[in-house]
């Protein structure tokens, strides 16, 4: 067998389109997509769902869903025109030159073989004898910086992390050292500290196997973080291109510009505000005349709407769709910036939750307790927002639990709204505490109940937190939808006739049904496409600064909890490990663990300060570390009262508090401040 | 396999054999208890009072029930099933003759319908969405709800009267080698192989077409695997673990679900033996009938569950092993 000459790229598309079959119609997802990969060279490919992002993939590898056909054009990788191999040659090119990391490696393995055997059936495809297939797996494990490679062979996919599958789905993929290595949002799913892990990882084996990668995502600053050329993808054209960092600074098509406008950047509450792309891309085949963005752009004129724009060549390896890419600067805001609040909190003012001694103890076959709380402290004002962050399993979940009564707190501990204690469950609240406390779901899919219509979801809520019916309940309504920016044509829609973002336009509206105090907001915007995201973050600014509601937000994205948030608590292992006014905690000084946080958010920018790595994995909140919880992971640990003695957690007069030996000026701060370079010199020392 | 995989096994032993206590608990209120006076059931309303106290003390029914029943479970528990009232005789060896009968046509059944509705569900996953999926599924369910008495009398006719290539009756001449025992159970087993059918059709496209779409699958084409290897290893080996599970517990059911078919086709399988027992107020044997099939239904759902839990390395994982 030769291999492939190395002089061809390793990805060439060629004016490829694709079309599905559907109800007797051809629908086109991809229209004349012409792009190359270099070898070794890493390209993003952005755009929202349904842009045909993840169809590029399955056509270059002739994946495509029985009813999708390549309509035109032509796709190689590395030189071979993927549409005229017969099934062999197929299957070799599927063997030496592709290879593929889905979304949810959870779900990439099999669930009933080894992990041993998995890897091993790479090598024996490229015709290993049967040890050393396993011999070759292992060590390609040792590859991907797996640090005990026999167990993880041994083991069943579910028994490792979701990190670790993405690790070994990955060694998978470049085990046949592949010449284009294709990552479809690999890291959605994943924890920040792990999404930073598993780029890092990739970027470096890169380098190694000289593999050229074809990153979908839509994950902006992923995308800038890890690829030096990038794609924008919409409605199946490629509408722009070029140097990641330049087309991420000064973007020449008025989409990407979009996009850009609805990314939560640097600014705190009271920043900039986010803008969003009006209307919802089109159904493919819609627009046959013109440019494909027209209906939703803020530059379209006449000539748009009468002339598909052709690819123009604009320099330096850039290319964009659009008549008027030189205007692309003169883009109008294409929303209304919200009103922006500010909360009541002071001496004075009662705070509208206070939270004292909260601990939660779950008990576990075997007479063993998880503490997955542990004596949390904190109080909301009215109008305040409270950012929630944390890895999987620091408690964040468990805390909105406790405070919308799903969970009992254990006895010792406090809920009080309003000034007044209310039960630990739900159910024993009266119904003023119950309407007080609210919820909106990450995934509004599965929180709405698809038998229901748009009037029934939230006209029941209303009945049953209200308590009013008839005309009232139906004005109600109504007031809710104009509040969301719905409009009462929804009324009789069921969810799944409804879009991503109308569906949790609903679901917040539900929250909102009858005058709620405090909402708790668990990742709301994160099944969400960025533009739709915008539009929910101004929805839910908006609504707190009419109503002066309170906001406990979880996300992962430190990029909306800063957009959003007054105060920022940091969780971990089940404790409080920082708290206060968002501006302190994320410039700092903070707690090494928020350091290390805030070093793993990737930037659309593409610039990487040092990325503090976190050692290890979480300790089991079974068997927690003794002192300062986070000490076995902590890369700041100078004495052996780190592992002896849990630190203090008091306030400083802005009312932050870090849980840390370490005194404050020797903490980190921001990523670029001028304080962390000492502060690293001083715990190195110390 | 660990110590948990052992626990497991224990506790599951243990819920069987008190399953099998409330069974013999009901049968023993359904056959002696309810009809309140055994001999007056068996004599009829017109026997001589005298005879009918006389047939009581004979078949121990003049004791208080819960002592006849410690001693039917203590006999039971020896190996003793009891005394035929109507062939004056011990009951065990009927049981036993009818017991390995009914197998015999449980496991012809079992060896068409399993190949037949696997091979069809997987055939009907691979063509999803095609006409050879809608013929197929509209086949199975329609054929499930048939009754196995209607299936029965019309398979007679076409085979057995009109085109006679199967015996009529099931009960092979004496001696008859395998071969022979097998054509005349062919048809006896078409039945509920018809009933079955469906439902493991069904299972087996559901499991099917699910691994067809997923992820791992999807990666072991693009590993460059060939399609056979594909479907063996990463398809159907996932597919199939809750089918399998179904047809392990569907062998209990048959064997319960034989009263009709052994009747219509005279064959002396356990099925035809309880319903005969009934029939003659024979309550030894009836007792004897419905536990020894009480005992056989729980067998097979414990294999049933060891069997899930030994092709699922999660649930094995979980018992430890």
């Amino acid at each position: 067998m030769t291999r492939t000459d190395t002089a061809s790229p390793a990805l060439e598309l060629d004016d490829l389109s694709v079309a599905y079959h559907v109800r007797g119609r051809d629908l086109p997802v991809l229209s004349n997509v012409t792009l190359t990969i270099r070898r070794g060279e890493a390209y993003g490919l952005v755009g929202e769902s349904g842009s045909g992002k993840s169809t590029v993939a399955l056509a270059l590898q002739r994946v495509l869903p029985a009813n999708g056909r390549i309509s035109g054009g032509h796709a190689r990788v590395a030189g071979k025109d993927v549409a005229t191999l017969g099934s062999a040659a197929l299957r070799q090119m599927r063997a030496r030159d592709v290879a593929m990391v889905f979304q949810d490696p959870g779900k990439a393995l099999n669930p009933s073989l080894t992990v041993g055997r998995q890897m091993a059936e790479v090598f024996e495809i490229l015709g290993a004898a049967g040890k050393e297939r396993y011999r070759r797996g292992e060590e390609m494990l040792g590859r991907v910086r797996i640090s005990d490679p026999a167990r993880v062979m041994a083991s069943f996919p579910h028994q490792l992390s979701g990190g670790m599958q993405q690790r070994v789905v990955i060694a998978m993929a470049l085990a046949k050292d592949p010449a284009l290595l294709i990552l479809d949002e690999p890291t959605t799913g994943l924890d920040a500290t792990i999404e930073a892990e598993v780029l890092d990882l990739v970027d470096t084996l890169r380098q190694e196997f000289g593999a050229a990668i074809l990153f979908i995502s839509h994950n902006l600053a992923a995308v800038a973080s890890l690829c030096s050329r990038v794609g924008v993808l919409y409605a199946g054209r490629l509408v722009e291109e070029g140097p990641a960092r330049a087309l991420f600074a000064d973007p020449r098509h008025p989409y990407t510009a979009g996009l850009l406008r609805c990314l939560p950047r640097a600014g705190f509450k009271g920043g900039p505000a986010l803008d969003n792309i009006p209307g919802f891309p089109p159904p493919p085949g819609s627009i046959t005349r013109g440019c494909v963005f027209a209906p939703r752009c803020g530059l379209a004129e006449e000539r748009c709407r009468a002339e598909e724009p052709p690819l123009y060549a604009i320099g330096s390896g850039r290319g964009s769709r659009c008549h008027f890419h030189d205007r692309v600067d003169d883009l109008p805001r294409m929303s209304e910036p919200p009103q922006v609040n500010s909360p009541e909190r002071g001496p004075n003012v009662e705070p509208v939750l206070k939270l004292e001694h909260l601990s939660k103890t779950y008990k576990l076959p075997g007479d063993r307790r998880v503490q997955a709380l542990r004596d949390v402290s904190l109080s909301l004002a009215p109008g305040e927002t409270l950012g929630l962050v944390g890895e999987s399993g620091s408690g964040k979940s468990t805390l909105a639990n406790l405070v919308l009564g799903l969970a009992e707190h254990d006895a010792g501990g406090r809920i009080s709204l309003d000034g007044t204690a209310i039960a630990p469950s739900v159910h024993a609240r009266p119904r003023e505490a119950v309407k007080s406390v609210q919820i909106v779901f990450q995934n509004p899919d599965s929180a709405l109940n698809r038998a229901h219509t748009v009037k029934h979801l939230i006209g029941r809520a209303v009945e049953r937190l209200a308590g009013v019916g008839g005309a009232e309940r139906d004005g109600r309504v109504k007031r809710l939808l104009e509040a969301v920016r719905l409009t009462p044509r929804q009324l009789p829609a069921k969810p799944r006739q409804l879009s991503g973002g109308m569906k949790q336009r609903v679901a917040v509206a539900r929250a909102f049904a009858a005058d709620p105090r405090v909402i708790v907001c668990d990742e709301p915007t994160s099944a969400l496409d960025v533009s739709v995201q915008s539009a929910i973050l101004n929805l839910l600014t908006e609504l707190q600064a009419e109503r002066q509601v309170s906001y406990i937000l979880i996300s992962h994205d430190l990029g909306v909890v800063r957009h959003l948030s007054d105060r920022i608590a940091v969780m971990y292992l089940g404790r409080l490990m920082e708290i206060g006014p968002a501006r302190s905690v994320l410039q700092g000084p903070h707690h090494p663990y928020t350091e290390a946080l805030l070093s793993a958010a990737p930037t659309v920018t593409g610039e990487r300060g040092t990325r503090i790595k976190l050692e290890g994995q979480i300790p089991s909140p079974v068997n927690p570390p003794t002192g300062c919880v986070f000490n076995t992971r902590c890369p700041r640990k100078f004495a052996k009262i780190c592992e002896t003695e849990e630190p203090g957690f008091a306030p400083d007069a802005e009312g932050h508090a870090i849980r840390c030996h370490l005194p404050r000026e020797k903490l980190g701060r921001g990523r670029t401040g001028p304080g962390a370079p000492a502060a690293a010199e001083t715990a190195a020392s110390g | 396999m660990g110590p948990a995989f052992g626990r497991f096994l224990l506790r599951r032993l243990g819920l069987s054999l008190l399953t099998l206590w409330l069974v013999s608990v009901v049968v023993f209120l359904g056959a002696q208890v309810l009809p309140g006076d055994p001999g007056r059931a068996i004599l009829g309303p017109l026997a001589d009072q005298r005879a009918v106290a006389a047939l009581n003390k004979e078949l121990g029914a003049d004791r208080p029930p819960v002592e006849v029943y410690v001693s039917w479970v203590g006999d039971m528990l020896k190996g003793d099933m009891g005394q035929s009232y109507a062939y004056r005789a011990p009951v065990a060896p009927f049981v036993g003759d009818a017991l390995v009968k009914s197998l015999k046509l449980v496991g012809v059944i079992f060896l068409i319908v399993v190949p037949l509705g696997v091979g069809a569900g997987v055939i009907a996953a691979l063509n999803a969405g095609r006409p050879l999926d809608r013929i197929i599924s509209v086949a199975s369910l329609s054929l499930t709800v048939i009754p196995e008495f209607v299936s029965a009398i019309a398979l007679i006719l076409v085979f057995a009267v009109i085109l006679r290539w199967l015996p009529l009756s099931a009960t092979w001449p004496e001696g008859a080698g395998p071969l022979t025992q097998l054509q005349y159970l062919i048809l006896p087993a078409l039945p509920l192989v018809i009933v079955l059918f469906g439902y493991i059709a069904r299972m087996a496209r559901a499991g099917t077409a699910e691994a067809l779409a997923s992820d791992y699958t999807r990666t072991a084409v693009l590993k460059g695997l060939p399609w056979r290897t594909v479907m063996t290893r990463h398809v159907l080996r996932n597919a199939l673990v809750p089918t399998i599970t179904v047809i392990a517990a569907q062998t209990g059911y048959a064997l319960g679900g034989l009263v009709v078919v052994e009747t219509l086709f005279r064959y002396q399988g356990i099925g035809n033996l309880v319903l005969s027992a009934a029939k003659a107020k024979d309550f030894a044997m009836l007792q004897a009938g419905i536990l020894t099939i009480g005992a056989f239904f729980i067998v097979a759902t414990l294999i049933a569950d060891c069997i899930t839990v030994m092709l699922n390395p999660r649930l094995r994982a979980e018992m430890g092993g």
